[in-house]
């Protein structure tokens, strides 16, 4: 329960082990470089944007290459929450960057590959357009650029609106001697749009084309020198030639997706190359020298140290690290505890100085998770699923999502527990199973509760879930009250903590004996003996009450203003109130558990004993129970760290720690099998 | 059947009716906005889902206090309401959850799509963001306490 001290370290060491150096500094993984800047002339920086931007560009083929891939694999691809990075050996690594302009030139041919399987696609469209196009034309049995005859002319052309042959005619007619040396032919007439076929003399095509326009006649916008039906059968001809492509081109990419761990791999390295580049284009270097400076965790650093001095001659020097310096923020803790890291990281980190909350907290998360989910049957589940998947992917899990599933794992015991203690296993099916299939006809609960049924007693239960509450919230303080006790401010102790402490307590003291508990708590809770401590309460509140009004606000030098700020400050108390009424969700949401789990349960039973009702039971159960578990074990996660980030946290928590970023190796998809360094 | 049975009945069907409703209306607000992540980055798909079903609760809250009421008034279990005073009690104790679970949850789906927003430009954020409809939920959850406490306590 630490956040791992911080040693600064500055090297500076011969130009010439440059490469070395950063390469050395990054596979080992401990070292956050800080940029500085150094104003000397004698000292430059290197320009590297050029080579960064080419390692950049390079892993983003790869990148596109292996998005471009995913979709021609079969193998399953997981869900972004929980994709595992694929491990990797060295001697794979070694042999990707020895041929690594062999991988770049095939994954850009993969990348030409999609593209032409677009320009396939787009051109299929293009012609089905065509085709489509072309459907009125379909009965016209010459090119559709044919003029005519030596005599006669043909004029082929649309005419809006439906017309039948002798409209064309008689407008075609229009000028000419009678009768009209004029053939009309109608090859379609449909959507509001006729298209005709007006052959007449060649003498007369010009006055007969002005008076058909004059109807709204219009040559078609795309002359073929072919009848549209050859043009049609060509059009297929090329979609079925596209579609052959498509189909080679497909077959090439499936075969490329045996590359995708090759290119996995070379995406990272290149990744790794640039972000080496990045840092290698901002330290300062001299003639022939070069300056480093980072935060390294204080158990390696003597490892580092000694690394580099010995091994490529470098000067390495731990420096002091200045008050307003904050270093960036590791934590380490026991092996159940580091479950929990992750939630505490996405609030955001403690900075240097503060108490790394995480053991506390994660075992109340545990508790508090447990009693949401509270079922015996749901926990083991949830409980055997993590353990497998721990044992089983053990090598394959990010560390993030490592101790997340074993979190979850835990969180699953937790809920096992509390389902025994309210006696719930897929709520109550025990007793319906027993009463439904076994004649059961006792009134008792087959499985009974180890503590109490919530549902039969919800008061009592939400006394506890206060008096839970209170605890959470106790510690939380108590927290605060270490950072004051590390600090030796004695009177900010006294005044912020141990002053709510006192009020807080001796108000809860005075609550509990009273007629006003006893009628909430009703039989459950007897505190009447308390009653006669009541002068004690009531002292211990008001020592607690007159230290909040006159030292909370202690910067303030007015008096005036600094005990009405103090009165201010107690009016707090309805903060704390509103805290602990929320802790009633562990209430709420363990009751809904329960008793979603015996509706779903009674579903099942309605249609009695027999195979046909023992089917139809255990198709009920199963699917009603998954959907509980869904729904509940969301709110469970949600709410449990709804009471650690805002109640427990409001308390003194305050984050806006950096995390450690280590100069290590750049690796998305792959993890390198090797021994961290230490 | 007494008007005290009606009573007690409308009661219980108001706390699925009306709970589902905004749980129907938040859950489908932030599905839309679920899906317009979905559509630029599916790899937000778990984290957008899980913010898309926290609007859900209130619809699961209210189904619950009616079965605990159905099973009380001589439905699924208990005695059946013989008097309109004891119907009408049961009727306003199916209140809360009925309309806080309402409004709760229509607020609950657009305090979602906001962050969805979060999520789709800050994934790193979803613990934060969980964190803003988890607020709303709060007063669903008292009111599905007062809801059921009461009930309970109906003789």
């Amino acid at each position: 329960m630490a956040i791992v001290e911080m040693r600064k370290l500055s090297i500076c060491a011969s130009k010439k082990n440059r490469k070395h150096i950063l390469e050395a500094l990054q596979s080992m993984g401990c070292m956050e470089m800080s940029t500085f800047e150094v104003e000397d002339e004698a000292l430059s920086t290197m320009d590297t944007k050029a080579q960064q931007a080419q390692y950049e560009k390079n892993a983003q083929i790869f990148d596109q290459a292996l998005d471009v891939l995913d979709g021609y694999s079969t193998e399953k691809k997981g869900m972004a929450l929980f994709s595992a990075k694929e491990p990797v050996d060295k001697g794979a690594l070694k042999e990707v960057v020895k041929n690594q302009q062999h991988y770049v030139r095939s994954a850009q041919k993969v990348l030409r590959q999609d593209k032409e399987i677009q320009e396939c696609l787009g051109n299929i469209r293009k012609e089905e357009a065509r085709i489509e196009s072309l459907g009125p034309w379909m009965n016209l049995d010459v090119p559709m650029n044919a003029k005519g005859t030596k005599k006669t002319a043909l004029l082929i052309g649309t005419i809006s609106g439906i017309l039948s042959e002798a409209d064309v005619f008689a407008a075609a007619a229009e000028g000419l001697s009678d009768p009209p040396a004029l053939n009309v032919q109608i090859i379609s007439a449909e959507n509001d749009v006729t298209c005709v076929a007006v052959l007449c003399l060649k003498t007369d095509a010009e006055t007969v084309e002005a008076s058909l326009r004059g109807i709204g006649f219009a040559r078609p916008s795309q002359v073929l020198r072919k009848t549209p039906a050859e043009a049609v059968e060509a059009s297929k001809e090329h979609i079925a030639g596209q579609e052959k492509k498509i189909e080679e081109l497909k077959k090439q990419l499936s075969d490329a997706v045996s590359q995708r761990t090759k290119f996995k791999i070379a995406a990272d390295y290149f990744r790794t190359r640039a972000e080496k580049y990045q840092i290698l284009g901002n330290i300062p270097q001299s003639e022939s020298a070069f300056f480093l400076e980072g935060w390294v965790p204080a158990p390696l650093s003597d490892a580092v140290q000694k690394k580099l001095s010995e091994e490529y001659g470098a000067l390495v020097e731990e420096e002091a690290v200045s008050e307003e310096e904050v270093p960036p923020t590791l934590l380490k803790n026991n092996r159940f505890s580091e479950s929990a890291e992750g939630v505490l990281e996405s609030y955001g980190l403690p900075t240097k100085g503060h108490v790394d909350p995480t053991f506390i907290m994660s075992i109340f998360y545990v508790f508090f998770f447990g009693m949401m989910f509270s079922d015996l049957g749901y926990g083991l589940l949830m409980a055997i699923v993590c353990g497998i998947t721990l044992l089983k992917f053990k090598d394959r899990l990010s560390s993030g999502l490592h101790k997340m599933v074993k979190l979850f794992f835990w969180c699953g015991i937790s809920t096992a527990f509390w389902g025994v203690m309210y006696g719930g296993l897929f709520g109550d099916a025990p007793t319906v199973i027993a009463k439904t299939f076994f004649g059961y006809t006792g009134e008792e609960a087959v499985l009974k509760p180890l503590w109490f049924e919530p549902m039969a007693h919800p008061m009592k239960l939400l006394v506890w879930c206060m008096f839970f509450g209170v605890i959470h919230l106790y510690f939380g303080l108590a927290i605060k009250g270490w950072e004051y006790l590390k600090k030796k401010d004695i009177v900010g102790w006294i005044s912020d903590v141990l002053s709510w402490y006192l009020f807080l307590t001796g108000l809860i003291l005075m609550l509990l004996p009273s007629k006003l508990f006893a009628s909430i708590a009703g039989d459950a809770f007897d505190f009447s003996g308390l009653a006669k401590w009541g002068n004690v309460a009531v002292a211990i509140t008001l020592i607690g009450l007159v230290i909040i009004l006159v030292m909370q606000e202690r910067s303030t030098k007015n008096w005036i203003l600094r005990i009405l700020l103090g009165a201010y400050d107690v009016y707090g108390v309805t903060g704390w109130l509103s805290d602990v009424l929320s802790y009633s969700r562990l209430l709420a949401l363990g009751m809904a558990t329960g008793v979603i789990a015996n509706v779903i349960n009674m579903m099942a039973s309605m249609f009695g004993g027999g195979v046909v009702g023992a089917i139809l039971f255990i198709i009920i159960f199963v699917l009603g129970h998954s959907l509980n578990f869904g729904i509940n074990a969301l709110g469970a996660y949600v709410h449990t760290n709804r009471l650690q980030f805002v109640e427990f946290f409001g308390k003194f928590y305050e984050g806006g720690g950096k995390p450690f970023n280590a100069f290590k190796n750049e690796d998305k998809y792959i993890e390198l099998k090797e021994e961290k360094a230490s | 059947m007494s008007l005290g049975m009606v009573l007690a009945l409308t009661g219980a069907v108001l706390s699925t009716a009306l709970a589902g409703i905004g749980s129907a209306w938040g859950v489908g607000l932030a599905g839309q906005a679920a899906a317009g992540v979905v559509a630029e980055d599916p790899d937000q798909f778990a984290k957008v889902l899980i913010l898309q079903l926290l609007p859900g609760t209130q619809g699961i809250y209210g189904h619950l206090v009616t079965f605990i009421t159905l099973s009380q008034i001589g439905i699924l279990g208990g005695t059946a309401v013989s008097d309109t005073h004891t119907g009408l009690m049961y009727l306003l104790a199916c209140l809360p959850i009925a309309l806080v679970g309402l409004v709760s949850a229509y607020h609950q789906g657009r305090t979602s799509v906001a962050s969805i927003g979060i999520v789709a430009k800050k994934p790193e954020q979803f613990g934060k963001a969980m964190l803003f409809p988890a607020m709303v939920e709060t007063y669903a959850i008292l009111a599905l306490l007062v809801s059921i406490l009461t009930i309970t306590n109906i003789h």
